[in-house]
């Protein structure tokens, strides 16, 4: 009888309408930066065909902090990114997010809901769609079917959109096609999309090509004021808009890391002088 | 050939006392040339003899096949032959000795039974046939037996042995015996030294001697061999147990030897489909690879090529041999031709859209098999297999292998090297490479990529032709001849990765051998669908293929 | 040479833009299923009244045989929705289609077989004829059951679709894509043919199931039998219209275009790719299962021949004609075909290959986006107009805008 007692009572507790079953409850795991490390990439390796694209590769990321990756091609910047968001399996090596999520034991979709957010070389966004639409798709939140066939736009979430159409200017541009939009626009669409999905981490990858001097500049302003927030790793060629937004600068040089620290320390770095700046000067 | 033809006039115009010399010489070196070089005339000396067979009674036939073996010897083959197939007749009023074969129609068609001259159709109450016996079929037999032996090839020769180990009468084991002091070969010596060994073992009572003689047959696998030692082993009176169980040994020794010849001509069949699949699906890896463009044409390429072959024998019907050979550049040219029809008429069009591409490409399949229908027929086409073709290699009694599957296999093999010299080697082949790597860095380099796009696809096309040539000797010629091959050589080139010819290579002949070793067990059709099943699942867990292109470019 | 009265002129214009208006607002999604849904509805309610009211000799009788091709037809639109919905959404191009149809016209098949009982040649009450001939002693395992109408209609959506379900599932998360994918469809559907046309499968070999009698006890050869089939088959085929649109128009709709048009950027924003894909797979072979049951008593007979790669490729052009990624042009298309492929091969048999053929090269090269494309260009629409009437509206489905690549 009391174990009757005892097993409606549970049961009554699991039908109780205020509240969510746990497991129904989306699990969004943040990272431990307790140490004010929100990315640990430890010994990574990739090679394709005997060709090392990382070769060892140590990096550690801050908190917050906004970190420019510099390099000559073939350095292994993109691959890099690739391993981070899992897009390449790495060959050895170990990458945390925080203390407490192995990257390497996630695919894409997982890290990206994990809060890594990555801006293409390229850009890409969803020609198809309008600009709103594509903000929509990016939105945080459930990524199931189910979910997105029930799914619909509350007003926090408009509101959301409407703020980031305004971060990139492109309230005008709302309901065009993305296809039909200029480069310079698709580049800001993509950085937009990355900022409504709120990611913990934020991978640019050279975010001002094809941009004219003007947006560039309003480029640079956007990601130094996102540093803090958020933490923004940008890989980028042009020397001016790192020097324009940079703290950091880490220098790749055939797969792993070969100079770190201010852009001034950087550039009168022996090696680096020798292997990148020296090619360019 | 022509010389052949020239030395056939050469014969007729000897004096017919040299002739009946000549004869065996001439025929003996003739006949190991060409096989259709048969006597063509009646050694006039016997011609009472032979007139005499047309009034002899049974027995007298026997002695009359008698006399004409010892005086004709060799030049009597073709009569003996005609004599045991029970087609030899006599026209009632002339007494003229004919063979006589019925044609598809029914008509009896009369030839000279030496030279094969046409007598035309024969009123079946005109002719009468000269009755044969059971006992006058096996002298018959023994005597062209005792022609291979003493007068034929070495390979007529160890036919008539072969003959022999059936029947081993004394009166054969004499034969042999003379006929091995006139000198033979040393495999007619070892076939010889066979049968001797399996006197001894059934006649001996000595246990040593039926062992040695057990020894000696255990390495052979000729079916008489096999049938005795059987016969030992199952026979309730014998009471020798050492030489039944060295007998049930050296049986078992057989029947593994003959299992594993049994493994390695289904290797071989395996090897030989392996090698259709690999040249129907060499061209569209080709297209494939380069220009990543599925060409569901292509088995209609295959398929225009098997037609050329078709009309090339229409064509030239007295040089059926030469055909396949005109037939290759031939198919080459047409089935490559309409590649760059394809190519620059619809393919063009549709770069970068490969979806596009597949289903415009199946659009041009149904066209041309519908032209096809239209112009030839619904029906099969009979495209002949030329003599050097047909027939077959045995390198022992349970294990040979087909010449047209043979030279396919190594057809295949040599168009698949060609090939690659030609990508290695050739300007083409590196401006295909530049273009299959990086097309616009390609073109920004000055190759002119959708001149290389034509010349590939015409390339690719060209080789499903050559391949529809090499199919016309195995299959059907039909216009679905290349629909069946499709899906199987996409198959092939998935599996051996894209864009890699070795991966084809490795590809179709893994394919083929699979199929053939299941094929047994489940049956063609079954075989078949497994084969699919299980590559659809390999694609799931390589979806590279067996020799994936790897590097920055492929991810 | 001709010279065109201006005024002519002016009025043929004027036609023109209207019928281009009229057109371009077919091609918005809402607008353009619901006319379509309309036209359907009372086209073949009017065919029905027409069979069943009116006398023989009357001008305007439908005959039952026009009902049927009527039924058929719809049965193909609905096939070719299936394939509109995962190629011109997804662009996921399925070249083995016609399995699932025919998988689900098989479900039905041995439904309709088991209702002939002992009416059969061999008047076996339990086995069907072509398993009398082939000596068998008993009804195979899989064939239990199928007597009862509901359990058959529940095999004939469950068989095919967790075909797709494994089939997606497996194909998906390895990453097979494009030509790949398409070329392992066809396999499957070979495969499946290859399969089907062995007697040792006990789904009747090569002839495959027929001589049919009734269906839930109604005789399938009475005209009123052949008029209910074909307000079923309408009735289902707008459901799923209906259903499709609104999957399409909602949030999981957008997904799946992005899927379709930047499948890395979609997986980097979270979503697991491969599930969408294979759902959508399976809703789609879900609907052509549905297409192959109203199929199979209709025309009477099932064989391996539904499964053959050809006849799966040619949805494809249906599809391609009507214009893929709108749904309803999936249904019109198929309709036109079908209704040139019936008039053609009765006037010459053998041109109607050429005629497929020719239809094949000059869709994909000059009509990529199909007749809906095709009166989008007269209408002049262009589409960022287009989208930029759509303003606010979160019902947009935005397709009208992609590229031609899919």
């Amino acid at each position: 009888m009391n174990s009757l007692n005892e097993f409606t009572g549970q049961a009554r507790e699991l039908m109780r309408r205020d509240t969510t079953w746990p497991f129904l409850v989306p699990r969004r795991r943040s990272p431990d930066v307790s140490k004010n490390v929100i990315l640990y990439l430890e010994g990574l390796s990739v090679s394709f065909d005997g060709f090392k694209a990382l070769n060892d590769l140590n990096l550690y990321v801050n908190d917050g902090e906004l970190r420019c990756l510099i390099g000559a091609n073939g350095a292994g910047k993109t691959t890099l990114m690739d391993v981070i968001t899992g897009k390449t399996q790495c060959d050895s090596g170990s990458a945390w997010f925080g203390q407490n999520i192995d990257l390497l034991a996630h695919d894409e979709a997982e890290i990206a809901q994990l809060g890594i957010g990555r801006k293409f070389q390229k850009p890409t966004v969803f020609e198809a769609h309008t600009v709103f639409h594509n903000l929509e798709l990016s939105l945080q939140g459930s990524k199931g079917v189910w979910s997105a066939l029930t799914a619909k736009l509350s007003g926090a979430e408009r509101d959301r959109i409407d703020e980031v159409l305004n971060i990139i200017g492109l309230e005008k541009a709302r309901f065009q096609m993305a296809g039909a939009l200029s480069h310079g626009q698709k580049q800001w669409l993509e950085i937009g999309m990355l900022l409504a999905a709120e990611p913990r981490l934020l991978l640019v990858d050279e975010p001002v090509a094809g941009m004219t001097a003007e947006e560039t500049e309003r480029t640079a302003e956007l990601l130094t004021s996102l540093a803090g927030k958020h933490t923004v790793i940008v890989v980028e060629h042009d020397m001016e808009f790192v020097r324009s937004i940079a703290r950091t600068v880490t220098v790749l040089h055939q797969g792993s890391v070969l100079a770190e620290g201010t852009m001034d320390q950087v550039q009168n770095n022996r090696d680096v002088i020798e292997v990148y700046l020296g090619e360019e000067a | 050939m022509k010389k052949l033809s020239v030395k056939k006039l050469c014969v007729k115009e000897l004096s017919l006392q040299k002739l009946i010399q000549c004869c065996g010489l001439l025929l003996a070196l003739l006949a190991s040339v060409c096989a259709q070089a048969q006597p063509n005339t009646a050694p006039p000396a016997m011609d009472a003899t032979l007139q005499q067979l047309t009034k002899a009674s049974l027995r007298e036939t026997g002695a009359l096949v008698e006399h004409l073996e010892r005086v004709g010897g060799k030049t009597m083959r073709p009569l003996f032959e005609t004599m045991l197939a029970g087609d030899l007749h006599y026209h009632k009023e002339t007494g003229q000795l004919m063979a006589v074969r019925k044609n598809v129609d029914g008509d009896r068609l009369g030839r000279d039974v030496f030279s094969g001259a046409d007598f035309g159709v024969q009123q079946r109450r005109d002719i009468k046939k000269i009755r044969v016996n059971n006992r006058l079929r096996s002298q018959l037999r023994s005597a062209l037996g005792r022609m291979d032996l003493f007068h034929g090839s070495e390979a007529e020769k160890r036919a008539a042995v072969e003959a022999i180990l059936d029947d081993l009468s004394t009166e054969n084991m004499r034969l042999l015996e003379s006929a091995a002091d006139a000198g033979v070969g040393a495999a007619v010596t070892d076939l010889i030294d066979l049968a001797e060994a399996m006197v001894r073992l059934r006649d001996s009572s000595i246990t040593d001697e039926r062992l040695a003689a057990i020894e000696v047959m255990s390495e052979r696998l000729e079916a008489p061999v096999r049938n005795q030692l059987q016969r030992l082993v199952d026979n309730e009176n014998e009471q020798d147990m050492v030489v039944k169980a060295a007998a049930a040994k050296a049986l078992d020794k057989i029947s593994g030897r003959i299992e594993f010849y049994g493994q390695l001509e289904q290797l071989f069949f395996g090897l030989s489909l392996g090698s259709v699949l690999l040249l129907a699906a060499i061209g569209l890896a080709i297209t494939f690879g380069v220009m990543g463009v599925i060409n569901m044409a292509h088995g209609e390429m295959i398929m225009l090529g098997a037609y050329t072959t078709y009309v090339i024998q229409q064509l030239m019907p007295e040089a059926i041999g030469y055909s396949l050979l005109i037939a290759v550049p031939a198919a080459f040219l047409v089935s490559g031709s309409v590649g760059v029809l394809i190519e620059r008429g619809v393919i063009r069009h549709l770069q970068g859209r490969p979806l596009e591409t597949l289903l415009a490409t199946f659009g041009i399949s149904l066209i041309l098999q519908q032209a096809v229908r239209s112009i030839f027929s619904p029906l099969n086409m009979q495209v002949v297999t030329p003599e050097w073709m047909s027939g077959s290699l045995s390198i022992n009694p349970v294990f040979s292998v087909t010449f047209n599957r043979l030279y396919i296999l190594l057809f295949a093999i040599a168009v698949f090297v060609t090939l690659v010299m030609i990508l290695k080697k050739s300007s083409l082949g590196l401006n295909v490479r530049a273009v299959s790597q990086n097309r616009d860095m390609a073109k920004a380099m000055g190759v002119r990529t959708e001149m290389v796009d034509a010349m590939t696809f015409g390339l690719g096309s060209g080789i499903a032709g050559v391949a529809g040539v090499a199919l016309s000797q195995l299959t059907n010629v039909g216009p679905n001849l290349g629909q069946s091959y499709i899906i199987d050589s996409f198959m092939v080139v998935v599996f051996g990765g894209v864009g890699n010819l070795l991966g084809t290579l490795v590809g179709g002949f893994s394919l083929g051998v699979a199929n053939k070793f299941l094929e047994p067990s489940t049956g063609a059709v079954l075989a078949n669908i497994i084969v699919l099943v299980c590559l659809i699942l390999f694609i799931q867990k390589r979806p590279k293929g067996l020799f994936p292109q790897r590097g920055r470019a492929a991810q | 040479m001709i010279r065109v009265n201006p005024a002519l002129n002016t009025v043929v214009k004027n036609v023109w833009s209207t019928v281009g208006s009229v057109l371009s607002n077919l091609r918005q999604p809402g607008k353009g299923s619901s006319m379509l849904v309309g036209v359907l509805l009372v086209t073949t309610l009017a065919m029905s009244a027409a069979n069943l009211l009116l006398p023989v000799d009357s001008p305007l009788y439908v005959s039952t045989y026009t009902i049927t091709l009527m039924g058929k037809y719809l049965c193909f639109a609905m096939l070719a929705m299936a394939v509109d919905i995962i190629w011109g959404y997804c662009g996921i191009l399925s070249l083995g289609h016609g399995a699932f149809f025919a998988l689900g016209g098989y479900g039905m098949g041995m439904y309709l077989m088991r209702q002939i009982g002992d009416r059969g040649v061999y008047g076996n009450p339990d086995l069907p004829d072509f398993m009398v001939f082939l000596n068998w002693q008993e009804l195979p395992w899989y064939w239990s059951g199928m007597d009862q109408f509901w359990f058959a209609v529940l095999m004939a959506l469950a068989v095919p679709g967790l075909l797709a379900f494994v089939f997606g599932w497996l194909a998906f998360r390895s990453r097979v894509t494009g030509v790949y994918l398409s070329i392992m469809t066809q396999a499957l559907t070979y495969a499946l043919m290859l399969a089907f046309f062995r007697n040792e499968m006990g789904f009747g070999g090569n002839n495959g199931l027929t001589d049919f009698k009734d269906i839930l006890g109604f005789d399938l050869q009475s005209d009123a039998t052949r008029v209910g089939l074909l307000l079923v088959t309408t009735l289902l085929l707008v459901i799923a219209i209906l259903t499709s649109r609104a999957i399409v128009q909602s949030r999981l709709g957008r997904v799946i275009v992005a899927v379709r048009d930047a499948e890395a950027r979609s997986r980097f924003l979270g979503y697991r790719t491969e599930h969408y894909k294979v759902w959508l797979f399976v809703y789609s072979a879900l609907i052509a299962a549905v297409a192959g049951m109203l199929y199979v008593p209709q025309v009477g007979i099932i064989n391996p021949g539904e499964f053959s790669p050809l006849n799966s490729i040619e949805v494809v052009v249906w599809v391609a004609v009507g214009g893929r990624g709108t749904l309803y042009g999936a249904i019109v298309g198929a309709l036109l075909v079908n209704y040139a492929k019936t008039r053609f091969t009765a006037i010459m048999p053998d041109g109607w290959l050429f005629a497929l053929g020719a239809l094949f090269v000059i869709v994909t090269v000059y009509l990529p986006q199909g007749l809906a494309g095709l009166l989008q260009r007269f209408s002049g629409d262009k589409p960022e107009q287009a989208a930029g009437r759509e303003l606010d509206s979160d019902a947009s489905n935005g397709v009208s805008g992609r590229e031609a690549n899919a």
